[in-house]
């Protein structure tokens, strides 16, 4: 029989029990709809890491407390409490090539204005942590070094944070928030720069100079991380090896001793982060490609039944001629036509689903063409593999035997 | 004349749950090109198992079949599968259409299986032809559940003579339909006998095994009696002597 023709029976089949069909299909629809969306999810949080880790620079460097064997990475980057103030000022007085240096502290915290409160995220920095970070302003200005050193109550607030407590990004400029009792006057609004991996909003923040931070907010003496900028044209992995040695010295650390401190790169957190989010991307698509394959059992069922169903058609083929791989080929098409149209139907939903997300939250989702041929082959596949054994049923039945069945 | 049909000793035997049925025991029969063989006996005498053994539906268990020179019961499943394509063309007591395809659909399907193809265009023409040679061309796009039991045998009659086969077989074909829609589809078969076709047929009744050249009669799975047909019915002249108020 000729492909064609094959083709045409199959659909023909297929249209005789739309509803059926389309109940068939449907394990297939939404495994290929959930492969897609589930990998472009994974993609648009890849892609975001990307972003955001390149938005620091690819100059920047950030030193972390705690040595990364023994724990400082596992248990929280900075947890450690090894590094100091003076740490920081010495790698900018004493390493050259550094461009930025800025100590962080971070912490969660109540803030309030008026009657309105917002719980966001306070992080104290030096001046230079906005060109390191090249987070620009809607609104205002940065703080400055003098800021810096007299631990003034002035403060830097994201969107999000700025919209919660008054109503729009202008109005919060000039205005006083009081961050646990202490107010702080609002000098800037940074731009925003939307959900970052995860999903955490990364415009829900209040930045103030990390003095007023640690004496008057968070009352710590330590600081977790330190984030470096390294001059334009500088090596990077000279300038980490330089602060590598000061750091040892400071800390009166012989050189057989582990260092009490992480230095990591920006291509090195680059490669950490798009290596989680490529886990995540892999381990969603192989959870949603476990529906495809419950979708072609699915398929493989019913096409028992529907063997079952025409075993009388199949003895007249077989009566008037049909080879038994032409009977074969005919419900191998309608298993294969079947999976391939659930496969399209899926892409379609992927992309609908792709929009819904993207309407309603602020995840991204990045639908690249890799996982549509992807599902589509693996449909294909699917199709193939659940309908030859129903195909292969229907192929050696005996005509004789076939024709008799009521 | 050659013989199209050459048994010799032919046996078919079902191994059923108690004791083996032997439905065929011993047939040989030589059936040469251009007759018209009606086959009749009891129920049960094995009249439909020797046919599904003739249309290459069934195998035998022991004894030699030669169809138009051809020794069947070495075949592969694909080229018996070939015979009954295009040697062969089965006529069923129930007609054996597909359901919800069309008349002329359901004439196309043999050609469908073709080992050479025809152009769809050509298919189509063929079947159109052949419907109106059974005549039902009007009713080409009707599905069988549209179709009374005269005019489905009919378009089963037109199916089995698509691609042109040597022999027809008929198991009952006049089993389920009046008398005079029976006449009809025996003058059909006369005509095509006429033209060359060997036609075999299983029937019951004495009045429609006469429309034939040659009666055999089985009991028991063998044949107990084989005579020609001294006065033979013809279909055209009966239907003209059929009483007026049964027309349609
Ligand atoms: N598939 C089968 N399995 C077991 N026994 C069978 C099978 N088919 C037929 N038989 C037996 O073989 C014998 C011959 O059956 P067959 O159908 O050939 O008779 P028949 O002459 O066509 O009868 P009828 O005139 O009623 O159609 C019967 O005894 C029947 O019970
Ligand atoms: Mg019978």
């Amino acid at each position: 029989m000729r492909l064609q023709t094959s083709f045409h029976t199959a659909f023909r089949a297929l249209l005789r029990n739309k509803l059926r069909s389309l109940l068939t299909a449907l394990g297939i629809i939404i495994g290929v709809a959930a492969v897609i969306a589930m990998v472009g999810i994974g993609n648009g949080a890849k892609k975001q890491v990307e972003d955001q880790v390149a938005a620091l620079g690819d100059n920047a460097l950030m030193i972390f407390a705690g040595s990364s064997s023994r724990g400082g990475m596992s248990g929280g980057f900075g947890s450690a409490g090894t590094l100091t103030l003076d740490d920081a000022f010495a790698i900018k007085r004493d390493i050259p090539g550094v461009q930025g240096v800025t100590p962080e502290v971070e912490g969660s915290t109540r803030i309030s204005s008026g009657n309105q409160n917002w719980f966001t995220r306070l992080n104290g920095v030096a001046a230079d942590y906005f060109s390191i970070r090249m987070w620009n302003f809607s609104f205002g200005g940065p703080f400055e070094e003098r800021d810096v050193k007299t631990a003034a109550k002035v403060a830097v607030i994201g969107k999000t944070t700025a919209v919660e407590i008054f109503g729009t990004e202008e109005e919060a400029l000039g205005k006083v928030v009081r961050i646990r009792n202490v107010p702080f006057t609002i000098i800037g609004v940074l731009a925003p720069k939307g959900a970052s991996f995860f999903g955490r909003d990364q415009d829900d923040t209040i930045v103030i100079p990390y003095t007023s931070a640690m004496k008057r907010v968070l009352g710590t003496k330590t600081i977790p991380r330190i984030t470096v900028s390294v001059e334009r044209g500088k090596s990077v992995a000279m300038v980490v090896e330089q602060i590598t040695s000061l750091l040892l010295q400071r800390h009166r650390l012989p050189g057989d001793r582990e260092p009490d401190f992480t230095i990591r790169t920006q291509e090195e957190l680059t490669t950490m982060a798009t290596a989680t989010s490529k886990t995540m991307t892999t381990l969603l698509g192989f959870v949603a490609s476990i529906s495809l394959i419950v979708g072609g059992i699915g398929i493989m069922n019913i096409m028992l039944v529907s063997v079952t169903e025409r075993t009388r058609e199949i003895g007249i083929r077989l009566a008037i001629g049909a080879r038994g791989s032409d009977i074969l080929m005919q419900f191998l098409i309608e298993a294969v036509t079947l999976s391939l149209l659930g496969g399209l139907i899926g892409i379609g939903l992927a992309f609908l689903a792709a929009a819904l997300i993207m309407h309603f939250s602020p995840m991204p989702v990045y639908i690249t063409a890799g996982p549509i041929l992807y599902s589509f082959a693996f449909s294909a596949a699917v199709g193939v593999l659940f309908g030859f054994y129903p195909a292969r049923k229907a192929a050696s039945l005996d005509p004789i035997e076939a024709l008799r069945y009521e | 004349m050659a013989p199209i049909i050459q048994l010799d000793d032919l046996r078919k035997t079902y191994a059923s749950s108690e004791e083996p049925v032997h439905a065929v025991r011993g047939v040989s029969l030589t059936i040469t090109k251009g007759e018209f063989v009606a086959v009749m006996g009891t129920s049960g005498s094995g009249k439909s198992t020797l046919m599904n053994i003739l249309g290459c539906l069934d195998r035998p268990t022991s004894g030699s079949y030669l169809l138009d020179g051809i020794e069947v019961s070495k075949l592969s499943r694909d080229q018996l599968s070939d015979l009954r394509n295009h040697k062969i063309g089965f006529v069923f007591q129930n007609f054996n259409l597909l359901a919800r395809t069309s008349a002329l659909e359901n004439v196309e399907l043999p050609m469908l299986y073709r080992r050479t193809p025809l152009s769809p265009a050509k298919q189509r023409e063929k079947a159109m032809a052949a419907l109106e040679m059974v005549g039902i061309g009007k009713r080409a796009d009707h599905t069988p559940n549209q179709l009374s039991g005269g005019q489905q045998q009919r378009v089963a009659i037109a199916r089995s003579l698509i691609n042109d086969p040597v022999l027809l077989l008929a198991d009952e074909p006049t089993g389920n339909l009046d008398s005079r829609t029976s006449i009809e589809i025996l003058g059909i078969f006369q005509r095509l006998n006429a033209q060359g076709i060997t036609v075999l047929m299983v029937t019951h009744e004495p009045d429609v095994a006469n429309y034939s050249k040659r009666i055999i009669v089985m009991r028991d799975g063998k044949i107990r009696s084989d005579t020609q047909v001294a006065k033979r019915f013809d279909a055209a002249e009966e239907l003209r002597n059929l009483p007026v108020e049964t027309t349609p």
